[in-house]
């Protein structure tokens, strides 16, 4: 019935290529401009770990998906692989060789072996030069395709190519003729006319409408089919994700937190986000009304994430090694409080002294009473707190609650640096499925 | 069945430019009772955002309008200005996409929602106020603690959470949400629809949602309306839409749709019309798979498909004003691939 | 709490295209689109400057074909001419103390003022573009560097600062015309370096740039081509402002005497200086046309540049956008 479906063949089931791009523990960090107090007194303000010890391995032939919300550091990852970025730390390999720390000079010939799409469409061409002159312009920069005709030869190739036919009329066009998907086109049009091995594809169809995505997914999906590419698909939307990808890293706050095949994520997710991602998608079916269960909160500050698994304050499965630490306090007085009525909020909220002490992430939390109140009244807050969801995961990570002295001071268990571990075809960073980190926190359980 | 709190009628907004007036909203009918929430769908360039602006009277000054929006007994396409900017907040609220823009970056939350309450209730007490907003910050997840702080301080999500408190916060009794969720990530948007969905459950607020992502209408909407070229082409139950679609552009829009459960990639060739100048007839034809003779010469006739599901369609009549030969098919030539996308 | 969305490139996911399309093509194309659709007072505005400049360089370029006299002729045809006669005749804007043609006088002056306001403006602009480039694009200590003496000399009145400057240069270079234009020069090379960089600044973060980069582009081709025609826009309409200052200042100083010396051509501003005594004595015409004319050249040039910027850069965008009719529609019942 519909004058342009066609079933497009799914992306080829196993890529036995070898491998292009070998990832390696790496590491983007920007520093922050201070505050002018903080920059006069030239102290460094902290600095975002955008990509946080990143390792994985890209083949030849297979389309990678590497999905997370804003935050996960999943476009600094990309352009980092391009040299756009600079790798603090960690290495990345092309076919074998190292190019993080490469001088722009060097990374200059590799550039016409990875190629990157950017995501918007309307930015991403100069609008000081014709669709010719940008498709072209490749072509110029690394010296192939020596006169005039052959540089015009090639660009018309690469133009048909992407479905701007016929290639003639695009050329002497500018991007602001162009619609949004007639533009989107012409920049895979650019990045394939070098003939790239891997193509790193950033949010690629996110800005355009719902009826033109599939079109340039099916290109993608053409090209790769056509001219051997291999794709790092970077994007946040696990659904197109899922039909275009073989294999699919899921990024949280700069770590990939699960990473295997296609089919394993979206049949068997076992990271807890993961899971919660794919349930927060909405589904265009209105007789479907599943309860979602999402998590609490938000994406967490990158500048200070949170202690032991970055997930754990908004994981409703946690438990006693997952790094509570006081921040998390906070947020359950701060839900709570929320959720009460504002005489009762005041009430409370006068108990209680400052709260800045708790934002310094510590593995013990130490509250005191506002002036006029005591530690006992403080202790009761916290009982309330508990009485009111005993089984929040927070009240596992609790080791001991110390309601002597001038104030109360909760302790908590140690957290646990998540490592890799292997689950069936996936690899994941996450403490369920860690048997030293269970057996630890058996032991925490026990002493408490 | 609750009220009709609005009620729109053959409503027009048209833009002026040097040429020849852009026509974003061109004949669009529909209604709204309370506590219910009517999705707006549409693509990019179809006009629902002029048409949820239109509603609150926020055109710039070159535009006209013309039609009826029946709002309590009057209708806002004629009242005058003054009258339409005094309803604007404790009656007719507005969310708009990009809530880091709308927001003061000088004041602080609780700046904001004194302000708000301010205006339009000029008696209200101190107390009374900050009781009120920290209410309606509650029942957006928002803590007390962070009452006094800056809009910076917060995510991109929370400050969506802390414009529809301050939408809510006056109680009114149409919301006009503009692609809230568009800017946010997918839990997030979870989140807020979560809320939203709140609304219908706890208030009597009527919501128009207008997005042009089908997945969060059929959450949280209870009808929909799709729009097309500044008409809408099929409004009903969201249900009854979605399973049963009976304008051929809401299908094919359906089956573009990328989910989870998708295994063919489908589109709809062409692109969506210039509203400078739209397709005679049937503003859909030229991309239409199903497109008869009829379709490109004369204008199609609201037709009720079931109980409140209307949709404007040759295909299903009404048949006796079709003429004759009418319903052959449409010869047109091929639409070359990239003639949109 | 740190915006994350501050790092470069992790905007979160926004709407497709918006319903009116309000982005223009970059560069030159644009500039020439927006001339062409000007409408209205600033189009008046632009075309009556572009009339009076395009009319001092007719008197600049053919000035020996029009003035009757040369600039320094005090005779003609073993005839001396009067001393301060009044406008007549034989001389239509009277004659000087030293016995030369007002008129004349005037239209030579064209010439100078045109020659030197000219090249001071174009080697302004050669030296403050590609610096403001540079700056911007490169920035660290380069750019820090050079912002701080432009700044430095942006602070200073600009009078001042070309009087200073021809007086050193006057050791070295002797006073006149080359002297003159370079202290021009000098004061207005830090208008174009901010303008320019300015805009370099945001459109360096702009993705096309990044994707230049990703394309293996050196960086002298991305300024080159990527960067420049897209920050340009705003040059001219700064040249031609700057050229109506620079004609003053260069009147100034020859007002004050450190411009052009009378012997090597005629200049304006050293003609209202030599016709102050004459004031006091009734003199009017030895002031009077020079004046007149430094006002009108300078408001040909100011009138073009706002002009340019009222159309390159409307803050009201005031277009003829006409309410449209809508057929059918009720007319509105109250106001």
């Amino acid at each position: 019935m519909e004058a342009a479906a066609r079933p497009v063949p799914r992306a080829v089931a196993k890529p036995t290529g070898e491998v292009l791009l070998e990832v390696t523990d790496l590491r983007t960090r920007f520093a922050l401009r201070g505050s002018f107090a903080q920059r006069m007194r030239g102290r460094a303000a902290g600095s975002v770990k955008a990509v946080d010890g990143v390792s994985f391995s890209l083949r030849r032939g297979e389309v990678l998906g590497v999905v997370g919300e804003s935050g996960s550091g999943k476009t600094t990852l990309g352009r980092t692989l391009l040299g756009l970025a600079p790798a603090t730390d960690g290495s990345i390999k092309l076919e074998g060789q190292e190019i993080t720390g490469l001088s722009e000079a060097a990374f200059r010939p590799l550039r016409k072996r990875l190629q990157i799409v950017f995501q918007d469409p309307h930015a991403s061409l100069n609008p000081a030069m014709t669709i010719g002159e940008s498709v072209g312009h490749p072509l110029r920069i690394h010296g192939i395709a020596r006169d005039r005709e052959q540089m015009r030869v090639r660009v018309v190739e690469a133009l048909e190519r992407v479905g701007l036919h016929p290639a003639e009329q695009y050329m002497s066009k500018y991007p602001t003729d162009l619609s949004g998907g007639q533009k989107q086109r012409a920049v895979i049009a650019r990045a394939i006319i070098l003939g790239p091995d891997i193509l790193i594809a950033d949010e690629p169809v996110s800005m355009l409408d719902m009826s033109v995505r599939a079109k340039i997914l099916e290109l993608m999906i053409d090209l790769k089919r056509e001219l051997g590419l291999t794709y790092l698909y970077i994007t946040h939307d696990l659904a197109t994700a899922k039909f275009f990808c073989d294999r699919i890293a899921i990024m949280y706050l700069g770590k990939i937190v699960e990473i295997g095949p296609a089919a394993e994520i979206y049949d068997n997710p076992k990271h807890p986000y993961t899971v919660s991602l794919l349930r927060a998608i909405p589904e265009p079916d209105p007789t479907r009304t599943v309860a979602r269960d999402l998590p609490r909160g938000e994406v967490p500050d990158a500048v200070t994430p949170p202690l032991g698994c970055s997930f754990h304050p908004r994981c409703a499965r946690a438990f006693e090694v997952c790094g509570w630490e006081s921040r998390d306090l906070r947020t359950l007085l701060e839900a709570r409080w929320t959720r009460m009525p504002e005489p009762e909020y005041r009430a409370e909220r006068e108990v209680i002294g400052s709260l800045d002490e708790m934002n310094v992430p510590s593995t013990s939390a130490r509250i005191e009473p506002a002036s006029g109140h005591t530690t006992a009244e403080v202790a009761e807050i916290i009982e309330r707190l508990r009485i009111d969801a005993p089984d929040d995961p927070f009240w596992k990570g609790v080791a001991a609650i110390d309601t002597e002295g001038p104030a109360v001071s909760i302790r908590f268990h140690e957290g646990i640096e998540p490592r890799d571990v292997q689950e069936g075809p996936s690899r994941l960073q996450c403490h369920l499925y860690d048997e030293d980190a269970l057996a630890a926190a058996q032991r925490d359980a026990a002493a408490r | 069945m609750s009220d009709v709190v609005l009620d729109v009628r053959d409503l027009r907004a048209w833009y002026g430019t040097e040429g020849d007036p852009v026509r974003a909203v061109d004949g669009v009918s529909f209604e709204i009772r309370s506590g219910e929430t009517l999705g707006l769908v549409g693509e990019s360039g179809c006009g629902k955002s002029t048409l949820g602006r239109t509603i609150l009277g926020l055109l710039p000054e070159g535009a006209a309008t013309a039609g009826e929006i029946r709002y309590r007994n009057r209708n806002l396409v004629t009242a005058p200005p003054k009258e339409v900017r005094a309803l604007r907040g404790p009656e007719l609220g507005l969310i708009f996409q990009e809530p880091m823009t709308r927001l003061d970056p000088l004041m602080t939350i609780e700046n904001h929602f004194v302000e708000t309450l301010k205006a339009h209730e000029s008696d209200a007490k101190e107390k009374e106020m900050r009781r009120r907003s920290l209410d309606a910050l509650g029942a957006m997840g928002i803590p007390p603690t962070r009452f006094k702080q800056y809009p910076h301080e917060f995510s991109g999500g929370m400050r969506q959470r802390i414009m529809i408190a301050l939408a809510l916060v006056l109680n009114p009794k149409v919301l006009v949400a503009d692609e809230p969720t568009t800017a946010l990530d997918v839990i997030v948007e979870g989140q807020i629809l979560e809320i939203l969905a709140d609304l219908r459950r706890n208030f009597d607020t009527a919501l128009l949602l207008i997005t042009h992502n089908l997945g969060i209408v059929a959450e949280a909407c209870d009808r929909v309306a799709v729009m097309y070229a500044g008409r809408i082409v099929e409004q009903g139950d969201a249900r009854k839409v979605f399973a049963e679609p009976a304008h051929p552009y809401t299908r094919a829009l359906l089956e573009s749709i990328i989910s989870l459960a998708t295994t063919d990639l489908k589109y709809i060739p062409g692109a969506p019309p210039s509203l400078i100048d739209p397709p005679p007839a049937c503003r859909f034809h030229p991309r239409c798979p199903s497109a008869m003779r009829v379709c490109s010469t004369k204008d199609p006739i609201e037709v009720s498909i079931a109980a409140g599901h209307v949709t404007e369609c040759w295909l299903h009549g009404p048949e006796d004003e079709i003429p004759a030969g009418g319903e052959q098919p449409l010869e047109r030539e091929e639409i070359a691939v990239a003639e949109e996308a | 709490m740190s915006s994350i969305g501050e790092i470069p490139g992790t905007a979160a996911p926004q709407s497709p295209e918006a319903e009116i399309k309000t982005e223009g093509p970059g560069g030159v194309r644009r500039l020439i689109r927006q001339i062409r659709s000007a409408r209205g007072v600033p189009k008046w505005i632009l075309y009556s400057g572009i009339a009076i400049v395009l009319f001092f360089l007719i008197l600049a370029i053919f000035a020996p074909l029009i003035a009757p006299y040369g600039f320094a002729q005090s005779s003609s045809g073993g005839v001396d001419f009067p001393k301060q006669a009044p406008p007549s005749g034989a001389h239509l804007f009277g004659t000087t103390v030293q016995s030369t043609d007002v008129l004349s006088r005037v239209i030579w002056g064209a010439r100078t003022e045109i020659e030197v306001v000219i090249v001071a403006v174009f080697f302004s602009l050669s030296i403050g573009v590609p610096l403001g480039l540079l700056s911007g694009y490169v920035g660290g200590k380069l750019d820090r560097g050079l912002v701080l003496v432009m700044d430095a000399l942006f602070a200073f009145p600009y009078l001042l600062l070309a009087i200073v400057i021809a007086f050193l240069l006057s050791d070295k270079l002797g006073q006149g015309i080359i002297t003159a234009a370079v202290a021009i020069t000098i004061v207005y090379i830090p208008q174009y370096f901010r303008v320019v960089r300015n805009h370099v600044i945001s459109v360096r973060e702009e993705p096309y740039v990044e994707a230049a980069r990703a394309l293996g582009a050196k960086r002298r081709t991305i300024i080159g081509r990527y960067v420049f025609f897209n920050v340009i826009q705003n040059v001219p309409v700064v040249a031609t402002l700057n050229a109506a200052d620079a004609i003053l200042t260069l009147a100034a100083l020859g007002f004050l005497g450190y411009g052009i010396q009378p012997t090597q051509a005629a200049e304006w501003g050293y003609d209202v200086q030599r016709a102050i005594s004459d004031a006091g004595a009734g003199i009017w015409w030895t002031g009077l046309f020079p004046g007149l004319a430094i006002v009108l050249l300078v408001t040909g040039f100011t009138l073009v540049g706002e002009g340019l910027n009222d159309i390159l850069n409307p803050l009201i965008r005031y277009r003829r956008v006409r309410k449209p009719e809508i057929p059918g529609a009720s007319p509105e019942a109250d106001k």
